[in-house]
C-alpha cells in the first residue's frame, strides 16, 4: 500500500514537475529573459523563439543522452577495461577471454539459428494468416485472436509453453500436450507418415525453395552484377538448403524412442527450436497486422487485371501481391530480428541457457550478474550492439532519405 | 460458369477451415493455462487439461468415518455398523470397482460385500454409500477404500484465492501485483509528457540541428537496452538512487523515449499546418499551441504509445531485475515472482498457472479494449 501511495505521489510530482518545468521555463523566457515588450521587443521575440525549442527538448535530450547514448560509450569502455585491476585498460583481453569460452560460441550459434528461423517463420505465418483472413467475413475477429499473444509477457508465454512441454513419468498421465501426442505414436504406419514422411517432405520442400531462390540469385548476378551481396545470399541459401536436406534425411532414418515420455527441453538441438516456437507464437500476430495492412494497400486494379488475364489465386498472391509488399516484408523482418537479438526472458525463464540453449542476451546477463564479470559481460553486450548496427544504419539512412 | 463458381466455394471452404484451424492452434496454449488455473492440483496431475471438460476415471483413496466419533456406530441386529458416504456428499462420482487393500483395488464391483478379517464386512454402492459392520465394537480410524471412480468435470476458483490472498510465497503475488502497478503507471505517463514536448519541437519548430536530432532518435530506437544495464546501475548506485522505484521509472522513461518521440513526431508532423499557423497569427504562444491544439489532436498517437509502454513495462523482467529488485525482495514484480515459482515449484501447476494468468489478465484486458490504437501504433511505429 505504501508503495502504491509512493507511486501516486511520484506520478503527481513527476508529471506535475514535467508540466511545471515546461510552463514556467516558457514563462521565464517570455517575461524576464527576453520580454516581448520594451525597446528591444522585436529582437527579444526572435531570440526567445531561438531558445524555446531547446526548452521543449531539454528533458528528452537529457534522458536520451543519459539512458541510451552514454551507456553505449560506457559499455564500450567497460569492455576494454578490467574492474579487478582498478579499471585499467586491457585492450581486447575481455573479448579474447570471451571467445575462448565454449558457452559464448554456443550462444552465438544459437543466436544465429534464432535470427534465421524466428523472423522467417513469423513473417511467413503472419503473411499466411494475413492473406487467408483478407476477404473473410470474420477475418478481423480471427486476426485479433492470433494477435492476442502480443499482449502476453515473455515470462507468461514461457509458463504457457512449459505446460505444453511438461513431462510426467511413464506410469502417470501426461499433462503436457506434446508428450500426450508423442505417446500416441508407436512406430506403426501412422508414425511413419506423421513423424517421418511428412516432416521429410516439408523439409525437402524448404530445401528446394532455398535452392530455387539461390539459383535465381545466381542468374541475377550474371545479369546485374552485385556479386558480393548476392554471393553472400547464395552462400547463406545454399547452407540453409543443405541443412534442411540433411534434417530431412535425419527425419527418415533416425530411430525414435517410441513410448517413452520425453523431457523435451533437455534434448539439445530440439530444445532451442521449442524455445523459438514461443517467440514465433508471439511475433506472428505482429507480422500479420502489418502485412495485412500492406495487403489491403495493394491496388485493386493490378489484381483484377491479373484475374482477367487468367491468373489463379496462387499466381495472384505470389506474382502480383508479394512483389508489391516486399518493402513491408523487409520492415517486418528487421523489426522481428531486433526483438530476437534482445531475447532474454524466454530463455531465462524456460531453461536459463542450460542444455545448450544459451543465447547472447542471457549469456550477457549471466556474466554481469552471476559471474560478476563486467568486462566480459560488456564485451557480450557490444557483440549484440554490433549485430544491431547494420539495422541501425539502414534505418537512419532511410529516415534521412524520407525527410528530404 | 458453374465450374468457376464451384471451384470458388471450394476454395473459400478451405480458407475458412484453415483459418479456424490456425485460430484454434494459436488459442490452444493460452486456453491450457486458463483451464489449468481453475483445476485443483490433483485434477491437474490426473489428466491433461484438454480432457478436463469430460468425466474422468481415476483411482482414488477414500476413508470411511472414524468409528470412535460420537454416534458414528450403532448396533443393528447384533452387529456394530457404520454408515455414510465415502465422498462426504461433496463430490458426485461414480464408483465402478473398489477394494479394501492397496494391493487389490479392483476386487469388488459396486453393491458387493467384502469380507475382511475378524468377521468385518463392508459394502460400497456406486454413489459412495457404504455400510461397514463388525461383530466386535469398532475402534481406531475409518476403513480405507480404494476405488476407481468416474468424476464429472469440476472446476474451482480456489487457486485464485490462494494466489491473491494467501500467506507466504503464494501471497507474494498480490503484493507483486501492486508493485507491478506501481512500476507501470508512472513509467507510462512520464515518458509521454516528456516525449510530447520534444516531438512538438521536432515537428513544428525551426532550429538548427533538427534533422540530425531526428536521425539520432531513429538510431536510438534500436539500441539494445542490454548495453545500458551496467553503466546505468553504476550511475544509479553512484548518485544515490540505488535500486528502487525511482530508478526503474527513470530507466523505463529513458528506454521508452525514442519510440515515443518517433511515434508522436510522425503523427504531429502530419497534422494540418493551417490550424497551427492560424493560432499563431491569433497570438497564441508555442506553449498554448501545444497544450490547446496539438495535444488534443494527437490523442490517437498518445494512446498508441501509452499502450505500448504499458504492455512493455508490465511485461518486463530484465529492467525490473536490474534496477528494482533488491536483496530484500520487497519490491518484486509479477514476472519475477513467476520466474521464481517456475524455479522452486516447477511442478505446482495450479499455483503457477494461476499466477501466470493473473499477470497476463490485465494486459489482455487492455489489449482487447484498445486494440485499435495498438494496431495504429504498430503501423506507424515500425520504421519504414
Amino acid at each position: 500500500m505504501e508503495a502504491a501511495l509512493l507511486g501516486l505521489a511520484t506520478i503527481i510530482i513527476g508529471v506535475g514537475g514535467c508540466l511545471g518545468y515546461f510552463f514556467f521555463s516558457n514563462q521565464i523566457l517570455d517575461r524576464f529573459i527576453f520580454p516581448a515588450s520594451g525597446p528591444n521587443a522585436g529582437r527579444n521575440i526572435n531570440r526567445a523563439n531561438m531558445v524555446r525549442p531547446w526548452l521543449f527538448l531539454l528533458p528528452a535530450l537529457v534522458a536520451l543522452g543519459l539512458y541510451l547514448a552514454y551507456p553505449v560509450v560506457a559499455t564500450l569502455w567497460y569492455s576494454v577495461t578490467d574492474r579487478s585491476q582498478d579499471n585499467a585498460f586491457v585492450g581486447f583481453a575481455n573479448y579474447s577471454q570471451m571467445m575462448s569460452e565454449p558457452k559464448f560460441w554456443e550462444a552465438m550459434r544459437n543466436n544465429m539459428m534464432w535470427l534465421i528461423i524466428v523472423p522467417a517463420a513469423s513473417t511467413a505465418m503472419g503473411l499466411l494468416v494475413a492473406q487467408l483472413t483478407d476477404r473473410l467475413k470474420w477475418g478481423s475477429f480471427a486476426k485479433s485472436l492470433i494477435f492476442m499473444p502480443m499482449a502476453i509477457s515473455f515470462v507468461g508465454a514461457s509458463v504457457i509453453f512449459k505446460l505444453i512441454y511438461d513431462t510426467r513419468p511413464v506410469d502417470q498421465a501426461q499433462i503436457g500436450v506434446m508428450n500426450a501426442v508423442w505417446l500416441q505414436f508407436e512406430g506403426g504406419i501412422g508414425s511413419l507418415i506423421f513423424l517421418r514422411l511428412i516432416p521429410a517432405a516439408l523439409l525437402l520442400c524448404g530445401a528446394a525453395i532455398a535452392g530455387y531462390v539461390a539459383w535465381g540469385q545466381i542468374q541475377t548476378i550474371r545479369e546485374k552484377g552485385q556479386v558480393v551481396l548476392r554471393g553472400l545470399a547464395v552462400v547463406l541459401l545454399a547452407w540453409i538448403g543443405i541443412s534442411l536436406a540433411l534434417l530431412a534425411f535425419g527425419a527418415l532414418t533416425k530411430t525414435l524412442p517410441y513410448g517413452e515420455p520425453q523431457t523435451w527441453l533437455t534434448i539439445p538441438g530440439w530444445n532451442s527450436f521449442l524455445l523459438m516456437i514461443v517467440l514465433i507464437w508471439i511475433q506472428t500476430g505482429f507480422a500479420m497486422v502489418i502485412l495485412s495492412a500492406a495487403l489491403r494497400g495493394v491496388p485493386e486494379e493490378t489484381i483484377e487485371a491479373a484475374i482477367v488475364d487468367g491468373a489463379n489465386p496462387f499466381e495472384v498472391f505470389f506474382k502480383i501481391k508479394l512483389p508489391q509488399i516486399s518493402s513491408t516484408i523487409v520492415v517486418v523482418w528487421t523489426t522481428i530480428t531486433l526483438t530476437v537479438l534482445k531475447v532474454f526472458d524466454i530463455v531465462f525463464a524456460m531453461t536459463n541457457g542450460q542444455w545448450e540453449t544459451q543465447v547472447l542476451a542471457n549469456y550477457m546477463f549471466d556474466k554481469l550478474f552471476r559471474a560478476n564479470d563486467w568486462g566480459v559481460g560488456s564485451a557480450a553486450a557490444m557483440v549484440i550492439m554490433l549485430l544491431v548496427s547494420p539495422i541501425l544504419i539502414w534505418n537512419v539512412y532511410n529516415a534521412r532519405k524520407e525527410m528530404r | 460458369m458453374d465450374n468457376i463458381a464451384g471451384r470458388k466455394s471450394g476454395l473459400s471452404w478451405a480458407v475458412n477451415l484453415s483459418v479456424i484451424f490456425l485460430v484454434l492452434l494459436w488459442l490452444f496454449p493460452t486456453a491450457g493455462l486458463f483451464v489449468s488455473s481453475f483445476r485443483s492440483s490433483d485434477q491437474i496431475s490426473a489428466n491433461g487439461w484438454w480432457q478436463s471438460m469430460f468425466p474422468t476415471e481415476q483411482n482414488v483413496t477414500l476413508r470411511t468415518a472414524d468409528p470412535d466419533d460420537e454416534g458414528a456406530q450403532e448396533l443393528v441386529d447384533g452387529l456394530y455398523t457404520v454408515r455414510g458416504n465415502l465422498f462426504d456428499g461433496e463430490d458426485t462420482a461414480d464408483i465402478s470397482v473398489w477394494g479394501y487393500s492397496s494391493r487389490a483395488i479392483d476386487d469388488f464391483t459396486v453393491g458387493q460385500t467384502a469380507e475382511m478379517k475378524d468377521g468385518e464386512t463392508i459394502t460400497v454402492e456406486a454413489n459412495g454409500d457404504y455400510v461397514w459392520t463388525s461383530p466386535e465394537k469398532l475402534t481406531g480410524r475409518g476403513q480405507r477404500v480404494f476405488a476407481t471412480a468416474t468424476t464429472p468435470p469440476k472446476f474451482t476458483t480456489e487457486n485464485y484465492g490462494t494466489v491473491l490472498s494467501g500467506s507466504g510465497t503464494d501471497g507474494a503475488m498480490a503484493k507483486a501485483f501492486l508493485n507491478t502497478l506501481t512500476v507501470t503507471i508512472p513509467a507510462t505517463i512520464i515518458p509521454i509528457v516528456i516525449a510530447a514536448f520534444a516531438a512538438y519541437a521536432l515537428a513544428w519548430m525551426q532550429f538548427p540541428g533538427r534533422a540530425i536530432l531526428i536521425a539520432i532518435v531513429v538510431g536510438l530506437l534500436v539500441v539494445p537496452l542490454q548495453l545500458a544495464l551496467i553503466p546505468l546501475l553504476r550511475l544509479h548506485l553512484g548518485i544515490g538512487i540505488g535500486k528502487g522505484y525511482l530508478g526503474v521509472w527513470l530507466a523505463h522513461t529513458g528506454f521508452g523515449l525514442p519510440l515515443a518521440i518517433y511515434l508522436l513526431r510522425n503523427y504531429m508532423a502530419g497534422l494540418p499546418k493551417d490550424i497551427i499557423e492560424n493560432a499563431k497569427v491569433d497570438g497564441a504562444t508555442d506553449f498554448q499551441v501545444f497544450t490547446k491544439i496539438i495535444l488534443p489532436l494527437s490523442f490517437p498517437a498518445l494512446a498508441s504509445f501509452a499502450i505500448f509502454q504499458f504492455l512493455w513495462t508490465w511485461n518486463d523482467l530484465l529492467v525490473a531485475k536490474v534496477f528494482l529488485i533488491d536483496a530484500t525482495g520487497q519490491t518484486t514484480v509479477m514476472t519475477q515472482q513467476i520466474v521464481e515459482l517456475l524455479g522452486t515449484r516447477g511442478g505446482n501447476w495450479e499455483i503457477l498457472s494461476t499466477a501466470a494468468f493473473v499477470s497476463i489478465a490485465v494486459p489482455l484486458l487492455v489489449f482487447f479494449a484498445m486494440q485499435k490504437y495498438l494496431v495504429r501504433g504498430l503501423l506507424a511505429g515500425s520504421v519504414k
